[in-house]
Parts: C-alpha cells; sequence; structure tokens
C-alpha cells in the first residue's frame, strides 16, 4: 500500500487515474462521501480564460459581456496581476472538473481531491443544491439555450435578441425563485417543452381566427383591486418570472429567452449562498485526503510540504488593517469552522458543551460534518457552528457605521462573553443573500389606466439603491415592460424617501 | 465508480472569439476613438502592432440594482485595541478599507489588449479615398467565382455526390439492375431448396442475376456530375495615388519628418485597403523625380524648390501610365509651403489646367516648425495660391500641420468616409 502515486512534479495521465483512485478510496472509504460520478478534464490557461468569462460552464450561449469579461481577464492576465484558478469545478452529473496543465503533481492531487470529493460531494448532498438545482440537466439546458438563442438570432435579428438579453442580465439577480414551492426544476423537461410549444403554435395556427368577430369586452372595473393582484400572482419579487408571464407586448420567444436567463440565475443561485460552506466543505476533505495520503506513504514529505505551503495561502485570512484585506475569506473561515466542529465533536472544553450540547464529544465528526454539509446554508451554519474559540482566534469584532453619529464608527461588539453572540448574528447576516440584494417586487399594474408597473424597493437601514444603476436598469425593465414603470422606495415605516419613473424607449425600426 | 479523465488541451481555442467580436462591434465607437487617441502617442510602426487600450467602462457597463449607503454594519477579523463602544474616526486608516470587496465599482476605466489586425482594422475602419467612382471590367485579379449547376467532367474534389448518387440510383432503377436482397433471397432459396430440379433452376435464375449484376455497375462513369463553377468579371475601380513630397534644402528635419509620417500612414492606409491601388512617389527640389518607396521614405536629398516641377512630372505620368477615363486619379502634397516667386504662375496653370481636371482628389499637407510660429505670420505662397483655387471649386483638400500629434486626426480629416460618398464606394 505505500507505494508512491508520483514522484517530483512531473504527472501524466496514468498519473492522474492514480491520484484519482487514491484520493476516491480516502473519500468514499474514509470518509463516507456520497458524490456524482467523476470526470476530470485537462485544460490550458487559455481554455480556463474561456470559462471564466462564461462563468465556469463548458458552453453557454454568445453575448457580448462575456467578450468584455474574457478581455477584461486576458488584460490582467498578461499583465500578471491576476493569477488563475487552480480548477473549476461545474454542478452537473457527472460532476466536471477542469485542472489546469501547469499544476504539479502535488498540486493535481489537491485540486482532484477538493473539487473531484470536496465540492462534489457538497453539491449532492446540500439541500439547496437538491432543491433549486437539476445537475443531471444543466448541460443539455445550456446546450438548449445557446441553439435556442442562435435561433433567435437568425430569425429575429442579432440587435433584436441582444437587447432582449441586456435587458434579461440587468434583471438577473431579480430573477430567482427565493423560496420554495412550486417544484423542483426539470431542466430536460424544459427543453422538450419549449420545443413542444413551439410546434404546437405552428400546427394550430390559422390565420382565420384573428377575423373571428370578438364579443363586446367585458368591464374591466368590476374586478376588484385584490382579485386583480391575485390574478397577476402579485406581489412578486422574481421580476423576470413576471415579465414573461405578464408583459403585455413580449413576442414567445423573448418569454423564452428571459425563461432561460432566469433559470440559469436559479442554477446559480444556491452557489452565492454557500461560498464559505462550499470552499469550507472541499478545503476540508481536500485536507483530509491529503493528510491520509501522506501517512500511507503515498506521498513523499517534500511533496506534502509543498501541498501544506499552497494549502496555507489558500486558508490565509488577513486582518482588518492589512493591506490585503478584502473581506472575510471563504475559504479560511469555513475551513476553520468546520476543523473546529471536529475539535468540538472529539475533543470538546467546558465552553463548547455549554454552546453545542448536541455535537460536543460526539465523536463522530464525519457524521456531525455531513449532516452540517447537506443541511445548512453560509447565514445558518455560521449562526449556528461559529465558536467562541473561534471569535477569538480571529479576534472578530462588529462595527457599526451611522452616518448620522457624528463621533465616528461605534465598535458595538467584540469577542468577549458579552459580544459573542451578537457578532456571530451580525456575521451570519452579513452572509445572507436575502439580506445582501436589494428587497425589490412588483405590487402593482394599473391595468384600468395606463398600465404602468409599480414596483416597491422595501428600503433597510436607509440603504437605497445606486441611482445610476438603478435608473439604467429601470430602463431595461421599461423596454420589456413596453409601458411605464416606477419604482418606489420606502422604508420600514412605509414613507417614501424616492421614486423612479420611466418610460420605454421607442423601438428602433428594424433593420432590414 | 468509472473516473473519466479527458485531455482538452488540443481542443480547437479561441472559444471566446466570437463574444470578443460582439464585444468589439458593440463597443466599436468607444473603441476607436481609444485606438485614436492611443495611437497619436506611438510611432507609426508600432502603430500596426496593436496593443492595449482603455476605454471607459460607462459606455460598456452592465447596470444591476445595487444598494449604498445607509447604515453599515460589518464584522472584521483582527481587533487589537479596541473594546465595545469605542469610536473610530472616519478618516482614518481603520475605516479606509472597511467598504469590503467593492464589485468592481472602482474601476472607471476598462483596459484590454487588441490584436495587431483589429486596431488597425479599427484605426483605418471610417476612412476611404473620395469619389472612387470610374469603374472598368479590369483584367484577371477582379474575377469572382460563382456556381453554376453541374457538369460532366472536371476535377474529383469538385464531384458532387448527392447529385452522381442519385443518378446512379435513378439508372439502376431503370435498367432492373438486381438488388443484393434479392440475390440474397434467392441464395438463401436455394440453400432451403431439397427439390434438385427446382434447384438446378434457381440456381441458373441466380446465374442470370449475377451475370446482369456485373453488367451494370453501381456507379458508372456516366453517373458522375462535377459541380461546376463560372468566373464572372467584376467592376473594379482602379486607383493611382500620386505622393508628391518637397525634399529640398528649407524643409528643416521636423518638417520631412512630418511629411513621411504622414505618407507613411497614406501608404498602410492604401496598402491595407484597396488591393487596386498604385502608388506613385515623387519627390522634388528644383528637379522632380519618380522614386521607389524606399529611397522616397529612407533617401537623402536637398536644394532648391520649384514645385511646378513635381506637378510636371506628375503630369507626365498620368499621361504615359494612367488614362484619367480608366483611373481614379489621387494625389497627396506635403511641402513647407515655400516656392519660388517665379514659379507661382506655372504651378497655378499646371494645377488648373492638367492636374485638376484629371483628379478625383487632390490633398495639400503644409508642414510648418514645431510651435507653429511660422503660421501666425502669413500664409505661405503655396497655400495662398491653393485657397485661390480652392474657393474656385477645385476638389482640394488643405491643411497645416506643425506637431506630430496634430498628423493622425488631420489624415483622418482628409480620408474621413464622406456620406455623399458611402454608396458609391465599395473598394
Amino acid at each position: 500500500m505505500t507505494e508512491r502515486l508520483f514522484e517530483g512534479a512531473d504527472w501524466d495521465f496514468h498519473t492522474l487515474q492514480r491520484i484519482t483512485d487514491a484520493c476516491e478510496e480516502v473519500a468514499l472509504k474514509d470518509l463516507g462521501l456520497d458524490v456524482y460520478p467523476n470526470q476530470i478534464e485537462v485544460i490550458t490557461a487559455e481554455q480556463m480564460l474561456d470559462a471564466y468569462s462564461s462563468v465556469g460552464m463548458p458552453l453557454f450561449y454568445k453575448h457580448w459581456s462575456f467578450g468584455k469579461h474574457f478581455a477584461y481577464h486576458e488584460a490582467s492576465y498578461r499583465k500578471g496581476l491576476m493569477g488563475l484558478a487552480y480548477e473549476i469545478v461545474i454542478n452537473s452529473s457527472p460532476c466536471i472538473s477542469y485542472l489546469m496543465e501547469e499544476n504539479t503533481a502535488t498540486m493535481q492531487t489537491l485540486v482532484i481531491a477538493h473539487a473531484a470529493f470536496g465540492h462534489n460531494h457538497f453539491f449532492k448532498n446540500n439541500y439547496l443544491f437538491k432543491q433549486w438545482t437539476d445537475a443531471d440537466g444543466i448541460l443539455d439546458y445550456l446546450d438548449f439555450a445557446k441553439t435556442y438563442v442562435m435561433q433567435c438570432e437568425d430569425r429575429y435579428g442579432r440587435v433584436e435578441v441582444e437587447r432582449t438579453l441586456d435587458a434579461a442580465h440587468a434583471l438577473m439577480s431579480h430573477g430567482i425563485d427565493r423560496y420554495p414551492g412550486k417544484k423542483k426544476l426539470d431542466l430536460r423537461a424544459e427543453e422538450k417543452r419549449a420545443g413542444r410549444r413551439r410546434q404546437h403554435e405552428e400546427e394550430v395556427f390559422n390565420d382565420l381566427w384573428r377575423t373571428v368577430p370578438k364579443g363586446a369586452a367585458k368591464s374591466r372595473t368590476a374586478l376588484s383591486i385584490e382579485r386583480r393582484r391575485k390574478l397577476l400572482g402579485l406581489p412578486q419579487e422574481n421580476l423576470l418570472y413576471f415579465l414573461e408571464k405578464s408583459a403585455p407586448r413580449l413576442a414567445p420567444w423573448q418569454r423564452e429567452l428571459l425563461r432561460i436567463v432566469r433559470h440559469i440565475a436559479q442554477y446559480f443561485y444556491p452557489q452565492s449562498q454557500t461560498k464559505v460552506m462550499n470552499e469550507g466543505t472541499a478545503t476540508y476533505v481536500h485536507y483530509r485526503i491529503m493528510t491520509k495520503l501522506h501517512q500511507q506513504g503515498r506521498i513523499t514529505d517534500g511533496n506534502f510540504l509543498e501541498f501544506l505551503g499552497s494549502h496555507t495561502n489558500v486558508v490565509f485570512q488577513p486582518e482588518f488593517d492589512d493591506q490585503r484585506f478584502s473581506g472575510f475569506n471563504p475559504y479560511a473561515l469555513g475551513f476553520a469552522v468546520m476543523q473546529d466542529i471536529e475539535r468540538i465533536v472529539t475533543r470538546p472544553e467546558d465552553e463548547d458543551r455549554e454552546w453545542f450540547p448536541d455535537i460536543a464529544g460526539k465523536n463522530d465528526v464525519m457524521g456531525v460534518l455531513r449532516d452540517v454539509w447537506a443541511n445548512y446554508r453560509d447565514e445558518s451554519f455560521i449562526a449556528q457552528f461559529l465558536s467562541p474559540k473561534l471569535m477569538r482566534h480571529f479576534r472578530m469584532f462588529h462595527l457599526h457605521d451611522d452616518p448620522e453619529e457624528r463621533a465616528g464608527i461605534r465598535v458595538d461588539a467584540i469577542h468577549d462573553e458579552r459580544g459573542f453572540r451578537r457578532v456571530r448574528r451580525e456575521l451570519a447576516r452579513q452572509h445572507d443573500v436575502g439580506f445582501i440584494d436589494a428587497n425589490i417586487e412588483v405590487v402593482d399594474v394599473d391595468l384600468s389606466g395606463d398600465r404602468r408597473l409599480i414596483l416597491h424597493h422595501h428600503v433597510i437601514k436607509g440603504s437605497q439603491l445606486n441611482e445610476t444603476d438603478a435608473k439604467r436598469v429601470l430602463q431595461h425593465l421599461a423596454d420589456l415592460w413596453t409601458y411605464d414603470v416606477s419604482l418606489i422606495e420606502v422604508d420600514a415605516n412605509d414613507k417614501v424617501m424616492r421614486e423612479y419613473v420611466v418610460s420605454p424607449r421607442p423601438i428602433p425600426a428594424a433593420v432590414a | 465508480m468509472p473516473i473519466h479523465i479527458i485531455d482538452r488541451r488540443l481542443n480547437p481555442g479561441g472559444k471566446s472569439l466570437e463574444n470578443r467580436q460582439r464585444f468589439l462591434r458593440r463597443a466599436k465607437s468607444l473603441v476607436q476613438g481609444a485606438v485614436k487617441k492611443t495611437s497619436q502617442e506611438r510611432d507609426i510602426k508600432d502603430v500596426l502592432e496593436g496593443g492595449e487600450v482603455t476605454i471607459p467602462l460607462d459606455g460598456m457597463h452592465e447596470p444591476r440594482f445595487r444598494r449604498e449607503g445607509g447604515t453599515r454594519d460589518m464584522v472584521l477579523p483582527g481587533n487589537k485595541k479596541f473594546i465595545e463602544g469605542d469610536y473610530l474616526q472616519r478618516s482614518g486608516q481603520g475605516s479606509a478599507k472597511d467598504s469590503g470587496p467593492g464589485e468592481g465599482d472602482s474601476e472607471d476605466a476598462f483596459r484590454f489588449v487588441l490584436s495587431r489586425d483589429e486596431f488597425v482594422d479599427l484605426f483605418l475602419d471610417d476612412l476611404e479615398l473620395p469619389d472612387l467612382a470610374k469603374r472598368k471590367i479590369a483584367h484577371t485579379e477582379s474575377e469572382g467565382i460563382q456556381r453554376a449547376g453541374y457538369t460532366t467532367s472536371g476535377s474529383p474534389a469538385n464531384i458532387s455526390v448527392s447529385r452522381t448518387v442519385r443518378l446512379a440510383l435513378a439508372r439502376r432503377i431503370a435498367l432492373k439492375r438486381p438488388r443484393k436482397e434479392e440475390i440474397e433471397e434467392l441464395e438463401a432459396a436455394i440453400a432451403a431448396c431439397t427439390d434438385e430440379d427446382e434447384r438446378l433452376e434457381l440456381i441458373a435464375q441466380l446465374e442470370k442475376l449475377k451475370a446482369k449484376t456485373k453488367r451494370i455497375p453501381f456507379i458508372d462513369p456516366l453517373d458522375i456530375r462535377y459541380r461546376r463553377f463560372e468566373t464572372v468579371p467584376k467592376p473594379v475601380a482602379q486607383a493611382v495615388m500620386f505622393c508628391l513630397m518637397d525634399v529640398s534644402g528649407s524643409m528643416s528635419e521636423h518638417m520631412k519628418d512630418l511629411a513621411k509620417r504622414f505618407y507613411m500612414l497614406l501608404y498602410v492606409f492604401l496598402k491595407r485597403r484597396y488591393k487596386h491601388v498604385e502608388i506613385v512617389f515623387i519627390r522634388h527640389t528644383d528637379r522632380a523625380e519618380e522614386v521607389d518607396e524606399q529611397t522616397f521614405f529612407y533617401g537623402p536629398a536637398s536644394g532648391g524648390t520649384l514645385v511646378s516641377s513635381a506637378l510636371q512630372a506628375m503630369h507626365e505620368i498620368v499621361r504615359e501610365r494612367f488614362n484619367p477615363s480608366d483611373w481614379n486619379i489621387y494625389a497627396a502634397q506635403a511641402s513647407d509651403g515655400d516656392n519660388s516667386y517665379s514659379d507661382g504662375e506655372l504651378t497655378g496653370m499646371l494645377l488648373t489646367d492638367k492636374i485638376l481636371p484629371v483628379c478625383q482628389f487632390f490633398a495639400y499637407l503644409e508642414v510648418g516648425e514645431s510651435g507653429g510660429s511660422a503660421f501666425d505670420l502669413s500664409d505661405s505662397s503655396l497655400w495662398t495660391l491653393y485657397e485661390r483655387l480652392r474657393n474656385s471649386g477645385a476638389p482640394l483638400s488643405m491643411r497645416k500641420v506643425s506637431e506630430r500629434s496634430e498628423i493622425f486626426p488631420v489624415f483622418h480629416d482628409l480620408f474621413q468616409r464622406r456620406d455623399t460618398a458611402q454608396e458609391k464606394a465599395a473598394p
């Protein structure tokens, strides 16, 4: 068993196979992970840049903004401002991990353990991913989206498609269902459904219907406000969904494009909620696997030191007054909490027994962690498992910055007995996307009047929308809605703080 | 569990090329502005090397609903001395970095690298030769190829498989060539047959069928069809550009440098954008000579000034080689504006009578000393002359240049695509 996996830094495809087998053995037997089948792909730096520009996905529809991101990444990479990731992993089944060809053998082992087993397990087992994403169907769906966008460009012109996609992208962050209730997405069926619907429309098309006389229009005033709002499904915070279903003058293909953008946004939604956990899991897993391989004598002391070097870089957390500080490093925080859970489960102190009676001294590290990985997201994970010991370790403190306060920024709580719970609650809130994203919803449509769409932004703690951006996004929204759109910013007491009204731009005459 | 390891490194690159082109198309005007600005700071040779440009991010902004301001709460690591209830000064070091990871809020410009081709294309994009009107069915180079049905002879590369197979099928059906299944059926029947007589009969049938199969080939040379192409002549606008440069003693090094830059740009522009443009280089002192580009750009010369000599030389070349009814004729002249007093009349006459009538466009570039003080005094003799001609309606454009940085704008100005010419001109 003590045969070395590799010597030195070089590797070939047989080495990769041996490494993956060895990692798999540890992951499945020792850690009890449950993963999608793995597919490992070796790529070059240029291909990595390609992947960057299409949010890591192997295929995507064409749009100028991806070209912009590519140009941006390429320029900073060439100048050496930016290093490239060692790997990219995709939440799909099979789970695809891209490895950079420049990695040394040790680094390949690290990233295989990290991505192909750590992230992979998390994707397959975390409740958010189970609820919101369809790993089996995503690649097929992206393929469908790409073809569909291309067909639309052929039929309706690139400019028109671009206009719709631009608008949809601007609203992407508000094209998400945040609460379950609808059934889980089945992207394969989705793709078939789109095709069937189009076919049906073409089959039943009969121009004669147009000539059938219509009865007298029903009186709209009969609709009560309550009923109208119910019919339109209001209030609705998924703006893209609302437009897709209710915008009066969109062509069917435009609705389908909105739907595509919405589904893709939904697919990425769990990732933004689980950055700390996802990276923490992967880092914890690669740390365990690498240590085990070293213990088994399968990697040399030298290679293990190389691994420790990069591992330390990954989990480095600069302090707030450090030049390099840019917020909490999700790798560092996630990994620290998970190691801390391991400590609490195996070697608890009195403080831990008091704070974590459920898991302290339970001795089944992997059982507890697998449960954590399956059932929490960043916000609840931090709120539950950030221990006083860790807060002391990071020397965390809570700042409260009220612009009204003349004296400056107040230190609200620090890592002491009085502050632990407050610091923890605040850090958890900082990782709650529901709290980070602006809370905007469609509240009403003036159906009897000028069809104006009315949105509310519920302002939290006086934080209003950036004006230029808000106007531009609303412009896109108005273009899709094709009538006026107004956005009202209201605070907690329903006091109106600001109102935007935007009219749609005239549609430029189609270019022959 | 099976694990697939795939080597993707050999996959074709450039997956983002399409997106990049879309981006460039979209940002065209912005990038163009940036390209021109960048090129002013560089040598002409470097201009053609491509490079990094910076465009304002604003034009390519992707808006999102973003929140800002208000009361903020944050948890930070690394407390050293604070206790609950302390106040931190806002302007102090402690709060400077507190804004957290700004998602690109701070980048107000967007840098990226253009390839050489992209750069030059954008650089020259809105330029053209004005009034490229005279078109003529010209010689070989201007022939286009188009599909024209099928033919029975041709090169193997042009075989049309579908057409060939279709014809073969029709012929096989018409001549009743036995199908493979028929023969197989018969063979099976023979194998199954027990009666000797019937068997012999079947075998005879089979032999007949096989003989027929041999006689009627699956694909006959008769069936083969080739895609036919024919050449169609395309009208091509032929043009010639005369570059007239004053290299006399009165031209300082600086002026010569300016003139040469201008012509270098013109040269690049013509070479890249027009296939059928001839360039004639003429330099003059008090005598004019036609030279090759090497001499034109790099050969030393000095002497007095007689502008008419260059015009005379141009006139002769036109008469000998470029029939004005077939050629679009252009000229660009660079000079410091000095001319012998006695030569003015002859120059004016040559221009009005001989040169301008045959020219589509005549550009005059007057180069001056750095600082431009010379211009302030009075117009040079040539400038005065040309201005008079222009006012009487000659197709003449004039610009003054005294700084390197002015070359690009002036050049663009001279060859800017004009709306009226837009429909007519396609190189």
